[in-house]
């Protein structure tokens, strides 16, 4: 419980951090002038780092995980996406790893009923992880109404998908609702089941503090704290123009806003987001399972020392010759 | 097989899942008898050229590591994770989502939070992240970083030996992190300071030697199958040929030791032995390469190659054109995915063909080296064996796929068919526990040793359950498998939890079901037991 105990304040922190900031004009030029620039370095070059290292390592074996039938007598009927024998069966391998996340779907759990274990579907972290990326990934796409003149269409159609309900003005978008509860439901279990908690750092529960400060900051600013929005997308379109222009006081709702996300861009090429990156580079899904069909060489491939046939008649020879086998020297 | 210094089942099966009060990093290991296997001893160690041979055991409280141990440790660390990309990856991706949690059969069999594979990682990660990440050094516990220390080698050492390297955790995690790939790292370097275990260096030290796990010297191998070949002879009326190290034979056949050592491996044997009796095949055995297994894959990568290089050696000098493998389970892992890549190309040989159906082994073109499920499946397939499943009809078979077949290669229709065609009577197992989803035996990766006796019965309780059920519900009395450690050790498992049910290879029920050119009335199956007619 401490470890929760100790994440949470980072809320406050954060809280008290943007509240200085915006009591400040000059604090305020640099959180929207200069550190937006420093974090996205930061982002960009921690990331490619971080996929470098991984790609600098070798793989020296072939070693896929196997979850379906091989290829191998031509009247076997074989799986050729859980068990790919070539590139169009990883591509679609790795597409339902990513956009669906088809392992975690085959998850289950167990209890003790009767004195034995019974097995059952645990579908619902499959459901509420879904949720919370694609959601996610769908609020970034409709933020890019902000870096956009004129909008890309997609990113107004996206909006209009995810705001069809029209409930209230402004309408409130679906992917928000999705995005709340998923993170809700990811928090809660991690708090809850003790099994998670024993094995959850401090930086777990952060990670999903922080995403939950930005979304409920976010929330508020659309719907009960209204911003100048004019004002926010000249800042923005400064940003991706480079001609960063001073925006005067937009508000401290905003400055916590943009804190939780700069503080969360920065850190995420050393955090285990870093998982965004490194799902299509795990050996164990992303190799065809061609083992036997094709050499698989490794880099540094070593001589170790070995115990020859020579060696082994020279010892056993005599023994060899009495038991009737033959022997290459007599 | 003494089960007295154990739990009895009904009190084993009361897990206590609720992790303890204290946090895992300040939870210390406990060698409770019956969790551990002994160490290596020295000699085996000395004949491998292994580091710091000496006298101790887990228990001890002095390890006797060398004086630099923390160094050669973190330096083993850093050299692995630049070789391998698995390795660092996953150790920085894990989400600790705990999707994997309960996938584990000693977590399930144990309820030791230690045993969730995403803890079992933890254990290492936690020194990676101290050493080798920005964060880790700088704010040390706060993002999950503790130092390396003798406690924490203790650890190490206690849960790298509890896992068996099955992989069913990585067929679950949405990154498909894989704790066979950590805990082989990770015994790599616990072998660097000489802690390892002797169930699984003195086979190794064995093979290295003699050519196989038991040591078994020539004269004893050519009179076991000998022996084999009179109850052969004695069940069928018909004398098989037992060829060894013989040049110019077509085909090498290698299998696990244990399948010509002691029961119920003896019968797979037999069965290997009659149908290429039956078939006419001109193949050999051979005594400097008389092991499939790798305890290799136990100890180091460095091992496996070492032990792994006798197979193509021996098929090279003998002239053969390729090589059929037995039923074994992490045989098989070596061989799919790390025998050509290390010991390769097998130029040498030839494409595998049958030469009894012409098939042409496509997905085998490279290593040169066919299993013999698929063999004999194919065989089957082209109509070349006459079967009478009904000499079977004593048998009520349910069928366990062993962990590396399964998840390394996908090894699932091939013996199935074979059953399904050598016998009436077959059960599946429940659907969360066969195929890529099976459940390890819990005493693979070199854990079958009598002192650990109570985490086997445990690690191989979900197993023994699921085969309990279809006991249950469809009279079973038989436990079909492709691996000789299965057949050791699913043999005690079921004495503990399912008395009753044995176990048998698919190629001893093959050959019950084989009908041999020119043999005599069978009234008994290989093993003696009369046929029900």
């Amino acid at each position: 419980m401490t470890k929760f105990l100790i994440s949470v304040t980072v809320i406050p922190i954060v809280i008290l951090l943007a509240l200085g900031i915006s009591m400040s004009p000059a604090m305020i030029s640099i959180l929207t002038g200069v550190i937006p620039y420093v974090v996205f370095v930061i982002l960009l070059a921690g990331f490619a780092y971080r996929i470098v290292i991984w790609g600098k390592a070798p793989v020296p074996f072939r070693i896929p995980t196997t979850c379906g039938q091989e290829k191998s007598l031509p009247w076997i009927k074989a799986n050729p996406v859980e068990n790919p024998a070539g590139p169009p069966g990883v591509l679609g391998r790795m597409a339902q790893e990513i956009f669906l996340f088809r392992s975690l779907f085959r998850n289950t759990s167990v209890k003790i009923i009767g004195g034995r274990p019974v097995y059952d579907g645990a579908k619902w972290l499959w459901l509420f992880g879904l949720m919370f990326h694609f959601s996610l990934l769908i609020v970034a796409i409709r933020h890019l109404r902000f870096f956009t003149e004129p909008v890309t269409p997609c990113v107004g159609m996206v909006s209009a998908l995810d705001g069809f309900l029209e409930i209230g003005v402004p309408t409130l978008y679906l992917s928000d609702i999705a995005l709340l509860a998923g993170l809700t439901f990811l928090f809660l279990r991690r708090v809850i089941i003790p099994q998670l908690r024993y094995i959850s750092l401090v930086t777990d529960y952060v990670v999903l503090l922080l995403i939950a400060g930005v979304a409920v900051t976010g929330l508020l600013m659309r719907h009960f704290f209204p911003v100048d929005l004019n004002a926010l997308k000249t800042m923005a379109m400064g940003w991706v123009t480079f001609a960063p222009v001073a925006s005067g006081n937009i508000s401290v709702i905003f400055y916590i806003h943009l804190c939780f996300v700069f503080i969360l861009m920065a850190w995420l090429p050393f955090s285990k987001l870093m998982h965004m990156g490194g799902v299509f580079m795990s050996p164990a899904r992303n190799l065809a399972n061609t083992s036997r069909m094709k050499r698989h060489i490794n880099p540094w491939n070593a001589p170790v020392k070995v115990h020859t046939y020579v060696e082994y008649e020279d010892e056993f020879r005599d023994k060899m010759k009495a038991a009737g086998l033959p022997v290459e020297k007599e | 097989m003494s089960f007295a210094k154990i739990p009895k089942p009904d009190d084993l099966i009361n897990i206590d899942y609720a992790p303890p009060a204290s946090e895992w990093t300040k939870t210390p290991v406990d060698f409770r008898p019956g969790t551990w296997s002994y160490s290596t001893a020295a000699k085996n160690l000395v004949s491998l050229g292994l580091p710091n041979p000496r006298a101790w055991q887990p228990t001890d409280e002095d390890w006797k590591l060398p004086e630099n141990w923390k160094q050669i440790i973190l330096d083993g660390m850093k050299e692995r994770l630049e070789k391998y990309r698995s390795f660092r990856l996953f150790m920085d991706i894990c989400v600790r989502c705990g999707a994997c949690a309960d996938k584990c059969h000693f977590y399930i069999g144990s309820g030791d939070p230690k045993n969730m594979p995403v803890l079992r990682a933890e254990l290492l990660r936690s020194v990676y992240r101290r050493y080798f990440t920005m964060s880790g050094k700088r704010f040390g516990k706060l993002v999950g970083a503790r130092d390396l220390t003798v406690d924490v080698l203790k650890e190490w050492f206690y849960y790298f030996y509890q896992c068996t390297e099955c992989r069913r955790c990585s067929v679950f995690c949405p990154y498909g992190i894989d704790q066979a790939e950590i805990t082989m790292i990770g015994r790599e370097l616990l072998n660097l300071v000489g802690c390892n275990i002797n169930w699984v260096l003195e086979p190794a030290a064995n093979c290295f030697r003699t050519g196989n796990h038991l040591g078994i010297q020539p004269g004893g191998i050519k009179d076991m199958l000998e022996f084999m070949a009179d109850d052969i002879e004695d069940r069928t009326g018909v004398r098989v040929d037992v060829p060894l190290n013989k040049k110019g034979a077509d085909i090498l056949f290698i299998t696990p030791s244990a399948d010509y050592f002691a029961d119920p491996g003896t019968y797979t044997c037999m069965g290997y032995m009659m149908l290429f009796h039956e078939i006419g095949l001109n193949y050999t055995f051979s005594t400097y390469a008389s092991e499939g297994g790798n305890f290799g894959l136990f100890t180091s990568h460095d091992m496996i190659k070492r032990l792994n290089a006798k197979i193509y050696a021996e098929a090279k000098r003998l002239g053969v054109k390729w090589i059929l493998g037995g039923e074994c389970g992490h045989m098989w892992r070596v061989i799919h995915q790390y025998m050509d890549t290390m010991n390769g190309p097998a130029d040498f040989l030839m494409e595998p063909v049958s030469p009894i159906t012409g098939t042409r082994f496509e997905n085998a073109r490279a290593t040169k080296m066919v299993h013999i499920t698929e063999f004999t499946a194919d065989l089957i397939a082209n109509g070349k064996l006459k079967l009478d499943p009904r000499k079977n009809d004593h048998i009520r078979l349910t069928f366990h796929d062993s962990c590396n077949p399964a998840r390394a290669m996908g090894l699932f229709e091939e013996p199935r068919y074979i059953i399904k065609n050598a016998c009436n009577h077959f059960f599946e197992m429940a659907e969360d526990t066969i195929r890529e989803k099976t459940f390890c035996c819990g005493a693979g990766a070199g854990l079958g040793n009598d002192e650990n006796m109570e985490m086997r019965m445990r690690g191989g309780m979900p197993r023994a359950m699921a085969v309990r059920d279809v006991v249950k519900k469809h009279g079973v009395n038989r436990l079909g498998c492709i691996c000789a450690i299965d057949r050791a050790t699913l043999t005690t498992l079921m004495d503990y939890w399912v008395p009753g049910v044995s176990v048998m290879g698919v190629h001893e029920l093959l050959a019950n079901a084989l009908i041999m050119t020119g043999e005599k009335k069978r009234t008994t199956d290989l093993r003696g037991d009369e046929i029900s007619e």
